[in-house]
């Protein structure tokens, strides 16, 4: 089976990979491109462990194939921090003991970076519902909001 | 000689405080490597074929079409792994038996369940590893199956185990059954007992299977090479009882293994014991390269180990005053494919929380068509206690008594004597009740359809045997070598800073590291609660060695007795009233001139850790029940609990709001759906309802700490116990809410509209 | 001499015997005198037993001493997840 060659921008970097047709965006970051930073929890859309955004649009990677990203700028968990300086979302989460084992942390974080693009000044409840797709099995939830509405207060200056 | 160590009360600079976890940073930043995460060079991709029956007799297995399949390297069956014998071992839900471990990994006369493996291939691309598993054939024989534990244990159910008699029978049963075992836990009078009763209360309960649901699908990567060693990363909670394991059934010298654990993505005793492993191994070594195996959510649904569905019954009399005279449950669980559910532990753990003269418990292990179960936080627990919160909420209403103050009257205490045997020592379950009893949630008003429930829970905690390692590096940091996975909650943090509060010395300046199999001596796998007070105790004993060997080098370096040198806040300084004072010398200094003057200070601990201590806990939950759609809301929820001492309390809180969670999910929305086929129907997230975030409140936490009178820092442990309660307080809650008592689990919106429905006709009949 | 009391779930491998008194030094001894006194109960001595001391619980500690006028108790091991 002859493989697609595909290229896209990936946190802001040009990269270029080959896949095969029915390979996904998230097969391909993790395999092809080594960014293993993306989790696979179900491979269905159900989990949220595989969250990007392509575009700025945030979807699951595991319902994308890997020759729709073509000409597409994809940001993965890698590309959050900017160069040594961690993102507020990350650094919150860190001081409110919002991540366990860590495995939902990496979708949970560019999800709700999505959130605060959107609406800087969520509610407990808004946070919740865009969180909705992210599931975590270790904390609860409880210290996640609480991490997402204190990174949100420090964006706004608060 | 096991160990044991006493309680120090003394003021504390470390241990309490809430410094960042050690391996934060490469969570949030996606650096953190995961089972799989990892790759080797010349990997090949290993895929398992799965029963798609129940139940049947395998009659044959022709792989030659897969192994003549061009980028096929290997093709494993059961011809590849030796038969055991009959062998126990220890693990998560205590022993198994590797004559059935052997048969779960791989079968062999006979499938058992929906996705048990059959083969497995190891191929150069997981697409071409897919289609040689199409071309395996298999003839099965499909037989009769039964899944239901009641359908399992009536006599003429379809048999899954023809040698299978039930044990705990006298005289012994002349018929095989399911029933693999039966246990009984009595103590004095039960017919008096209910004599005395001025109030009976019978209920009959049920609960389905549910799935440990961590987020990270079971992976491991296998790497055999031509003079017989193996390495295995993988992501386990117990490394090396999975090197124990894998050695058993592949027939290795333990040495020649070297597993390494790498993060793991959530555990709570579903990875205590191996599945894909020794295959990966055993493909390995067939296919001279390494073997890469990841299951999908799919596989980890089907193949893994969710704990048990049950049938409990509760009976209990108490007097008109509330207090208890009898009580009486038979706890029916599932053991899944192979015998060895939690059925024990539960039926110990029933009514451990009162004081009781006249009890029986008798528990039943029952063999049935599906997954055999693995280990689920405080496993067996949570069913039981849902049965007996629910019933003593019953006789505590009927008689017009607040549930707490019902639960005070009974309670447990430190010299109750449990109906199981030993005598429960120093213990915080009273605290917790008190505690619960003054919460502002307790009297928090309440609006329609709205309604509050209590329940509490027991686990016993455990210690086993642990190991740990700890070296002064040259420039005076410290490295901390431990065995104990931290599984997710922290522990590592926890340890570092026990050391550094022994040590005197900065937290940041101690490294904790995991260490692989070849690093350290044995250590159980990180359940039972027990990470942070048996590893706590081993890194302890270690550091308190290494300030030993301090000492002693400090005297032989200023040439003083070693009487004259104490060791405090990080430095070796001399003793009051001693002869000859000298400069005192920090553990820097020491550490830089320590190669010089005889080579590295260390310390080390290989330890049975004794003295657990039992963790108490009494929840409060408010709910609101729709009563058009069946929904059950949680609007308010509170979490008291004794963890004896809280090293890190954010990571005590999360522990608690993350097993809380887990419970209400159990109570709620989880449940394995079996078709009359006997295959799963469910077996991915979509339809496996686990709580998300928008269905949860915050969780409110109250940490009571009554010291572990047998660890040096009081930790009992805390893991387990906050998943006991939620199923029972929140059936209680709907019961407060719209007067109905849901005994079935789970609690989800078709069964609650139903229960409405049926009361309504009830009611409707009476009028 | 020690006291020992069995929990009833050890009944059925001990004909109905469920407490008895030993001079025994320590769990090994124990386990060995019991072993040998209820074949039927060897398996679980080997595997899925623990004992109370005098109030503390031990598990996987055969050679923890038992004093000439402990009281111990045998009931099954616990684990966790």
């Amino acid at each position: 089976m002859a493989r697609h060659h595909v290229t896209a921008t990936v946190n802001g970097d040009p990269v270029e990979f080959l896949c095969e047709t029915q390979q996904t965006l998230l097969e391909v970051l993790r395999d092809e491109l080594r960014l293993t930073g993306t989790k696979e929890g179900c491979g269905t859309g159900d989990c949220g462990a595989c969250t990007v955004t392509v575009d700025g649009r945030l979807v699951c990677s595991c319902l994308v194939l890997g020759v729709e990203a073509r000409g597409k700028s994809i940001q993965t968990i890698e590309g959050m921090q900017t160069g040594k300086e961690l993102h507020p979302l990350q650094r919150k989460f860190l001081e409110h003991a919002a991540l366990q084992c860590g495995i939902c942390t990496p979708g949970i974080l560019i999800a709700a970076r999505s959130l605060l693009e959107r609406n800087p000044d969520p509610t407990e409840e808004e946070v919740r519902y865009w969180l909705a797709g992210n599931l975590c099995r270790c904390t609860g939830y409880h210290k996640v909001v609480e991490a997402v509405l204190d990174a949100a207060r420090e964006l706004r200056g608060g | 000689m096991s160990t044991m160590m006493k309680y120090e009360q003394k003021a504390l600079k470390v241990v309490g405080t809430r410094p960042l976890r050690p391996d934060g940073v490469d969570k949030v930043t996606g650096r953190a490597r995961y089972a799989a995460d990892y790759n080797l060079p010349g990997q090949l991709i290993g895929k398992v074929l799965r029963s798609p029956h129940a139940h049947a007799r395998i009659k044959s297995i022709d792989t030659s079409a897969a192994e003549a399949l061009p980028g096929v390297k290997a093709v494993v069956t059961r011809e590849d792994f030796p038969d055991l014998p009959v062998e126990y071992a220890a693990s998560g839900e205590l022993t198994i038996n590797f004559h059935d471990v052997t048969r779960n990994m791989m079968a062999r006369e006979k499938v058992f369940y929906d996705g048990h493996p059959v083969a497995a291939v190891a191929a150069i691309s997981g697409s071409i590893a897919s289609k040689a598993l199409k071309l395996i054939k298999v003839d099965y024989e499909v037989l009769p199956h039964v899944i239901d534990v009641v359908e399992a244990m009536r006599p003429d159910a379809p048999l899954l185990h023809e040698e299978q008699y039930t044990e705990g029978v006298t005289p012994k049963p002349d018929r095989p059954s399911n029933v693999a075992k039966r246990m009984v836990f009595a103590r004095g009078d039960l017919e008096a007992g209910f004599k005395q009763a001025d109030l009976i209360v019978e209920r009959e309960f049920n609960t389905k299977p549910v799935h440990q649901g961590y987020i990270e699908p079971q992976a491991c990567l296998a790497s055999y090479t031509e003079d017989g060693q193996a390495e295995l990363w993988t992501a386990t909670q117990g490394h090396f009882v999975f090197r124990a394991q894998c050695a058993k059934v592949l027939q290795m010298d333990v040495s020649k293994i070297r597993v390494t654990p790498t993060e793991i993505g959530g555990g709570f005793g579903g990875k205590n014991n191996i599945y894909n492993e020794p295959l990966a191994i055993a493909l390995s070594r067939k296919s001279h390269r390494p073997v890469k195996m990841v299951m999908t959510r799919e596989e980890v649904f089907r193949a893994t180990g969710p704990t048990s569905g049950a049938n409990v019954k509760v009976k209990m009399g108490c007097t008109r005053d509330g207090r208890i005279t009898a009580a009486d449950a038979e706890l029916n669980f599932q053991a899944g494919a192979f015998p060895g559910s939690s059925v024990a532990m539960a039926s110990m753990c029933t009514f451990t929380r009162y004081d009781l003269a006249n009890v029986r418990v008798v528990g039943n292990d029952v063999t049935v068509n599906r997954p055999k179960v693995a280990a689920y936080r405080a496993p067996g627990a949570p069913i039981a206690v849902f049965g007996v919160e629910s019933v003593i909420d019953e006789m505590a209403k009927r008689l017009g008594i607040d549930p707490i103050e019902f639960r005070l009257k009974n309670a447990a205490r430190e010299g109750t004597r449990t109906y199981y045997g030993p005598t429960l020592g120093t213990i915080g379950y009273v605290e917790t009740l008190e505690r619960a009893k003054a919460h502002p949630n307790y009297s928090a008003p309440l609006g329609p359809n709205q309604g509050r429930g209590v329940a509490t829970g027991f686990w016993f905690n455990i210690g086993n045997e642990t190991s740990a390692a700890l070296n002064v590096n040259e420039d005076g940091t410290v490295t901390l070598v431990l065995g104990t996975v931290d599984v997710a909650g922290g522990s590592r943090a926890s340890m570092a800073m026990m050391v550094a509060e022994e040590l005197g010395i900065d937290v940041d300046k101690v490294r904790p590291i995991i260490g692989d199999t070849s690093s350290l001596g044995f250590n159980f796998i990180t359940a039972g609660s027990r990470g942070t007070f048996a590893s706590g105790m081993a890194s302890v004993l270690t550091a308190r060695q290494a300030i030993e060997k301090l000492r002693q080098r400090v005297a032989r370096i200023r040439e003083v007795p070693v009487d004259d040198v104490v060791w405090k806040d990080g430095w070796a300084r001399p003793a009051d009233g001693c002869v000859k004072p000298f400069a005192p010398m920090s553990l820097a200094e020491i550490a830089k001139v320590a190669g010089k003057t005889g080579g590295t200070i260390a310390g080390h601990a290989e330890i049975n850790a004794q003295g657990a201590g039992p963790g108490f806990g009494t929840h409060i939950v408010d709910v609101e029940v729709d009563r058009l759609t069946g929904l059950i809301k949680i609007v308010r929820y509170t979490v008291v609990q004794d963890v004896g001492k809280a090293i890190h309390p954010a990571y005590v809180e999360g522990q608690l709001q993350g097993g809380t969670v887990q419970g209400i999910g159990w109570a709620l929305n989880e449940e394995y759906v079996y078709g009359a086929d006997g295959v799963l129907q469910n077996p991915g997230f979509l339809d496996y309802r686990v709580p998300v975030a928008s269905d949860m409140p915050f969780i409110d936490t109250v940490i009571v700490e009554v010291p572990n009178p047998n660890h040096p820092y009081g930790v009992r442990g805390c893991g387990e116990v906050p998943i006991i309660s939620p199923m029972a307080a929140i059936a209680n809650a709907v019961e407060s809410a719209i007067g109905i008592r849901l005994c079935e689990q789970p609690m989800s919106p078709p069964r609650v509209l139903e229960a409405i429905e049926a009361d309504k006709a009830r009611s409707g009949a009476r009028a | 001499m020690a006291t020992i009391s069995l929990s009833s779930n050890l009944i059925p491998y001990t004909c109905g015997d469920t407490g008895f008194e030993l001079e025994v030094a320590n769990v090994r001894q124990l386990f060995a005198a019991l072993g040998e006194r209820y074949p039927g109960l060897q398996t679980h001595l080997d595997n899925d037993i623990a004992v109370a001391i005098d109030g503390e619980i031990y598990q996987d500690a055969l050679l923890q001493p038992i004093l000439s006028n402990s009281e111990v108790f045998l009931f099954p091991k616990v684990a966790g997840g």
